[in-house]
């Protein structure tokens, strides 16, 4: 039986492999991997973050009776987290590397402190409160 | 902890951890130029009044410091919860840390006993105010893992050697008869090893895996680790309590076993990061990597110590061990942590204010290009600190520049840094900069 942290923690680890590769070849200045390496990561984590804000999260906030609390926090950073994608794919697009590098240096540092939160917080929290969580993981396995 | 208690949102106004960030490198300009004003007669033994200053420069001046702005950054991420009134912390925090650090350092370094008598409540009224709102947080963390758990037993170590300093500041100054000797031994002890360590240990596993991409640390090291370099500290103190000879194979025998520690935890670091999943050069892992072999060699020449009699007796082993641990590990590490976790606040800090796609990026705001100057530096600073404690004269001179030439790149590289904050946030409130 998969719990929410469990499933939710691995693709943290695929997304950040992703990222590492894509990081790689922009250091080596090779566009066209830099560019499909990006698009897969965004992705992959458009599609992760999806299955947080429009299943994990609701599930949560209705148990907990509130959208005000740490859901609210993790939205705010997934916005910022899209903003740095979409400078990141501006860089790309204008063959700047160094920005690229740069973004994603930033990226990295927003995308782990917050995992750190999520894996170490709120995941575990949702095992633990919502009682339908193998029901959850299903849901978020069938979201397309 | 219920739900709704648990608040994730992390940041504390960022002149909280600066003010401790763009203190520190001052401390470190303060130390070499000590340094080259003392000259060779600071290196004659390890306990010249001198080195005394000069150490506690480093200490409390530069690695307290930063710690002290890193914890009131972080504990509120590890805790869930806001730390109340951070500014009003800090400024309790940071101001008698500063001139207790200032006094201190000047009551040794000229022998002047007064000034060290000031120096003491400055400085516990510091500690006691930082030890309350870091054991208070890490207490209640709901993240439960080894990294809480080696920093809380850093924290204990903390108190100890705080308590110990205070101890000796007090016996110093004609205040109390103290039989010096063994509470220096352990005050040192449970600063470098126990404090110091632990809480890199602590920071490292989560830092190391997340911001290089590497496998976690194995689970036996980070289960075990922690406990037992605590542990081994105790034993190792204890020592002082036996009479001869049973002392000394007491202290052989735990100090081997420390130093077995703390070279375990190099060599299996420097192996993540070997293997790490992210692939671009990096200057922060850079000075991680500096320090790191750093400790593995001060771990060896402290083992060679125990077997060697005419070493151990030695002025320079003595030196070099300090100059290893301070210099080569503890400096390396901070000072390479210092500039991601400033770069990113300035970054997290302005995308708050500017509009979206305008904050600079983390390599804009501190670039590769000084940082790896900086590194540089300090990587030279280290062969010359070694060939002082053996020939203090000349080359004490040559230490003391390339050490004031490495805090001077720290300095600009985080001002430089800081203005760029200061003239975007002004950009962004509209005001002419």
């Amino acid at each position: 039986m998969q719990t929410i942290t469990d499933y939710l923690s691995a693709e943290h680890r695929h997304c950040d492999d992703m990222f590492a590769e894509a990081e790689a070849a922009a250091a080596k200045n090779d566009l066209a991997a830099a560019q499909a390496g990006f698009t897969a990561f965004h992705k992959g984590m458009e599609h992760h973050l999806s299955k947080e804000e429009t299943i994990m999260f609701p599930a949560f906030e209705q148990a907990s009776g509130s959208s005000m609390g740490p859901t609210s926090v993790m939205r705010m950073e997934h916005e910022q987290m899209r903003e740095l994608f979409a400078e990141m794919q501006a860089a790309l697009a204008a063959k700047d590397t160094h920005t690229y590098a740069g973004l994603s240096e930033t990226l990295l540092v927003l995308m782990q402190q917050h995992n750190f939160k999520e894996e170490q917080m709120l995941y575990q929290m949702a095992d633990r409160t919502l009682g339908d969580r193998e029901d959850i993981v299903r849901q978020m396995e069938a979201l397309p | 902890m219920s739900m709704a208690g648990l608040s994730l949102k992390q940041a504390p106004p960022i002149s909280v951890p600066f003010r401790f960030f763009l203190s520190a490198p001052l401390f470190l300009l303060l130390a070499a130029l000590a340094l080259l004003a003392a000259g060779p007669a600071a290196l004659e033994s390890r306990w010249s009044q001198p080195l005394l200053g000069i150490t506690h420069l480093l200490t409390l001046g530069f690695m307290s410091m930063v710690m002290s702005g890193a914890a009131l950054q972080l504990l509120p991420v590890l805790a869930g919860a806001q730390v109340p009134q951070p500014r009003l912390m800090a400024w309790a925090i940071h101001l008698p840390l500063l001139a207790g650090t200032l006094l201190l350092c000047g009551g040794l370094y000229f022998s002047t006993a007064i000034l060290v008598t000031l120096a003491i409540p400055l400085l516990a009224l510091a500690f006691a105010v930082f030890l309350t709102i870091a054991i208070y947080n890490l207490a209640r963390a709901p993240a439960r893992n080894a990294s809480t758990h080696a920093m809380l037993l850093a924290l204990a170590a903390l108190s100890l050697t705080v308590g110990l300093g205070l101890l000796l500041a007090a016996g110093i100054t004609g205040m109390l008869k103290l039989s010096m000797l063994p509470l220096v031994v352990l005050h040192v002890g449970w600063g470098l090893i126990g404090w110091t360590t632990l809480l890199v240990i602590g920071v490292a596993y989560q830092v190391v895996p997340m911001f290089q991409l590497t496998q976690p640390y194995p689970s036996i090291v980070t289960r075990w680790l922690g406990s037992t370099l605590f542990v081994l500290m105790l034993v190792w103190s204890c020592h002082l309590l036996l009479p001869e000879p049973a002392a000394s194979r007491l202290a052989i025998a735990a100090a081997c076993g420390l130093a077995a520690c703390l070279a375990t935890f190099a060599v299996i670091t420097l192996r993540l990061q070997q293997k790490r999943r992210r692939k671009v050069p990096d200057i922060v892992m850079q000075f991680w990597r500096v320090g790191l072999a750093s400790l593995l060699t001060a771990a060896i020449l402290w083992l060679a110590g125990q077997v060697s009699t005419t070493l151990a007796n030695s002025t320079f082993y003595a030196l070099a061990l300090g100059m290893l641990f301070i210099i080569g590990f503890v400096l390396s590490v901070i000072q390479g942590m210092l500039y991601k976790i400033t770069s990113f606040l300035i970054w997290f800090h302005l995308q708050g204010k500017l509009p979206p796609g305008k904050a600079p990026h983390m390599k804009d705001i501190i670039t590769d290009r000084t940082a790896r100057w900086h590194w540089r530096i300090h990587l030279a600073s280290l062969p010359l600190c070694l060939a002082s404690a053996m020939w203090p004269m000349p080359w004490i001179y040559a230490a003391g520049c390339a050490l004031l030439l490495g805090g001077i790149l720290l300095l600009t590289n985080l001002y430089r840094a800081w203005n760029i904050y200061l003239r975007a946030g002004a950009k962004a409130q509209g005001v002419p900069v």
